[in-house]
């Protein structure tokens, strides 16, 4: 579904900062990768170049064929704050995306209810975002990026701001809701653990300008429980991938 | 329970009522001063003097009150209108900006009292001349703070807009302009206390009603409290005029408001 060769990107001419240079990667339809690398090393600007919202100073970067020169179709895309419009309620939050694509909103009202009670929103759907938490937020956030059924979503870190708690549910509801719909869902986050939990495939990056150290394929039983985090496969994952940063010279003990 | 709502209540009563005890101890201060120093009431009038003064003729104070009233709104609401539009023209099409901001910023640097006699020749000597002068002096605080108001778009929201794809009219009337209306409002208060002035300056122009008629005239036979009381008036008038801003703030901005937490606690 997602083809990158050789994709580059540096900010501000040939004196400028390169982001990331010279990333392979393809991605199949229906697949979860998680990108994981140190802070600074172009996650958010790889997710950024695959919305079309940059666009990429060199190599090839295609969407079913066709090179990104722009948001695409069907793409559903997750902030780190949440990015909820504080002049809306709940309900019309959600519901945007069939405004802005100009859709009847009472044919989406049902789709939005249904998203909001999957969510245990239901009886905020008329609260403004100020009078909600964090993790309600970001909950409003993901119901809205999928109202139209995505087929590709970005997600840019967006527990990152929340307490472990709150985030393990939202890993368990998100690995859910990604065994249904099997969208493709590119991910990015600072926790190696919710990366291995969440994802069938893993793509690490290299300190700046970032490009791809190691691609890892995760086996875990599909059905995956909070539990899982304790078993000896996920153990390995979690290791081996902590093995890679230290050898990066990012952790040390 | 009860308790606790007539302790809120006796608070929310006490900072209301703030702002009349200032102004009391000023008049009460202002009146022990005329009276212990005999200050002559052609140089400052003493508040009971002033009081007296508006007692005599209330209803001719009134309606000439609701004369600049009229003027001052009138002149407001064009500036409101009209400078919102600009700004939206201005903020929409980069050419613009570049063709006709220059050009608003040097026609603003005029002093607008410079321009008030030409006002005259050009509309005559009604209520329009002076509608014109309070909307040019109040039009420039509405473009300004409306144009920071519609590029103050935090950067998330943005790129939320551009992966929905939306028009540039769905992002302008579902996003810009909520993210104008708090700076907005802002101008609005400054405006509105703008249109005042130019209402006074354009009936000091050419005027045989209205507050700043009254001043001119009262002046020109020493009636320093007659002077008075239209300054009185006019304050008063200015209080209330920026107080229903806020009102009007407050009603159409339901999200900043409806859950603000107390202050103080
Ligand atoms: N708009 C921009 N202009 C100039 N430089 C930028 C811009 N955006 C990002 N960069 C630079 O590109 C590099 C990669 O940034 P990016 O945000 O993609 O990192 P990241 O991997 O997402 O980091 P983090 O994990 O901390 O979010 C950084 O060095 C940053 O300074
Ligand atoms: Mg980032």
């Amino acid at each position: 579904m997602i083809v990158a060769q050789d994709v580059a990107k540096r900010f501000g001419g040939e004196t400028g900062v390169t982001a990331i240079e010279g990333i392979s990667l393809s991605i199949a339809e229906g697949e979860f990768v998680s990108l994981l690398g140190p802070s600074g090393c172009g996650k958010s600007t790889f997710l950024r170049c695959l919305a079309g919202l940059e666009t990429i100073t060199g190599g090839s970067l295609t969407i079913e064929g066709k090179p990104v020169d722009g948001p695409p179709e069907r793409l559903g895309m997750a902030f780190q704050r949440d990015a909820l419009l504080d002049w809306y309620n709940v309900l019309d939050n959600v519901l945007l995306p069939a405004d802005f694509h100009g859709e009847r909103r009472s044919a989406y009202e049902p789709r939005a209810h249904e998203l909001l009670k999957m969510a245990g929103l239901t009886s905020f759907a008329k609260a403004y975002p100020r009078a909600l938490s964090g993790g309600m937020r970001q909950r409003v956030a993901m119901c809205r990026s999928l109202l139209l059924d995505p087929r590709l979503l970005l997600m840019d870190e967006p527990f990152g701001a929340l307490d472990a708690l709150t985030r393990d549910q939202l890993n368990v509801d998100l690995h859910r809701l990604w065994e249904r719909q099997r969208m493709t869902v590119l991910f990015v986050t600072h926790s190696i653990s919710e990366a291995v939990f969440l994802s069938s495939r893993i793509v690490v990056f290299s300190p700046r300008p970032g490009k791809v150290i190691e691609d890892i394929k995760v086996e875990l039983p599909g059905e995956r429980k909070l539990s899982v985090r304790d078993s000896a496969e996920f153990g390995h994952y979690t290791r081996h991938i902590r093995g890679l940063f230290e050898s990066m010279g990012l952790l040390h003990d | 329970m009860t308790d606790a709502r007539t302790a809120a209540w006796m608070t929310r009563l006490r900072r209301r009522s703030m702002p009349f005890i200032g102004a009391a101890i000023f008049i009460v201060l202002w009146e022990l001063f005329c009276q212990l120093y005999h200050v002559r009431p052609v140089l400052l009038p003493p508040p009971s003097l002033i009081l007296q003064e508006l007692s005599l003729a209330p209803l001719w104070f009134a309606e000439q009150a609701m004369y600049t009233l009229g003027i001052t709104l009138a002149g407001f609401v064009v500036a409101a209108v009209l400078g919102v539009l600009f700004a939206v023209l201005i903020t929409e099409w980069a050419v613009l900006d570049r063709l006709l901001f220059p050009l608003f910023v040097a026609l603003n640097s005029v002093p607008k009292v410079a321009l008030a006699p030409l006002c005259i020749i050009w509309f005559g000597t009604g209520a329009e001349p002076k509608i014109a002068i309070a909307f040019l002096i109040a039009v420039f605080a509405v473009v300004i703070d409306t144009i920071l108001g519609l590029r103050s778009v935090p950067p998330d929201t943005i790129d939320l807009a551009r992966t929905l794809r939306g028009s540039r009219w769905k992002v302008l009337t579902r996003i810009k302009l909520y993210c104008a209306l708090p700076h907005l409002f802002a101008g609005l208060k400054v405006a509105m206390s703008l249109a005042l002035v130019g209402a006074i300056v354009g009936e000091f122009v050419s005027s045989q009603r209205g507050l700043g008629y009254v001043i001119l005239s009262a002046q020109g036979m020493f009636d320093t409290p007659r002077v008075f009381a239209a300054i009185t008036i006019l304050a008063v008038m200015g209080v209330l005029l920026i107080e229903a801003v806020s009102i009007a703030e407050r009603l159409a901005l339901p999200w900043h408001h409806s859950t603000e937490r107390p202050a103080g606690h």
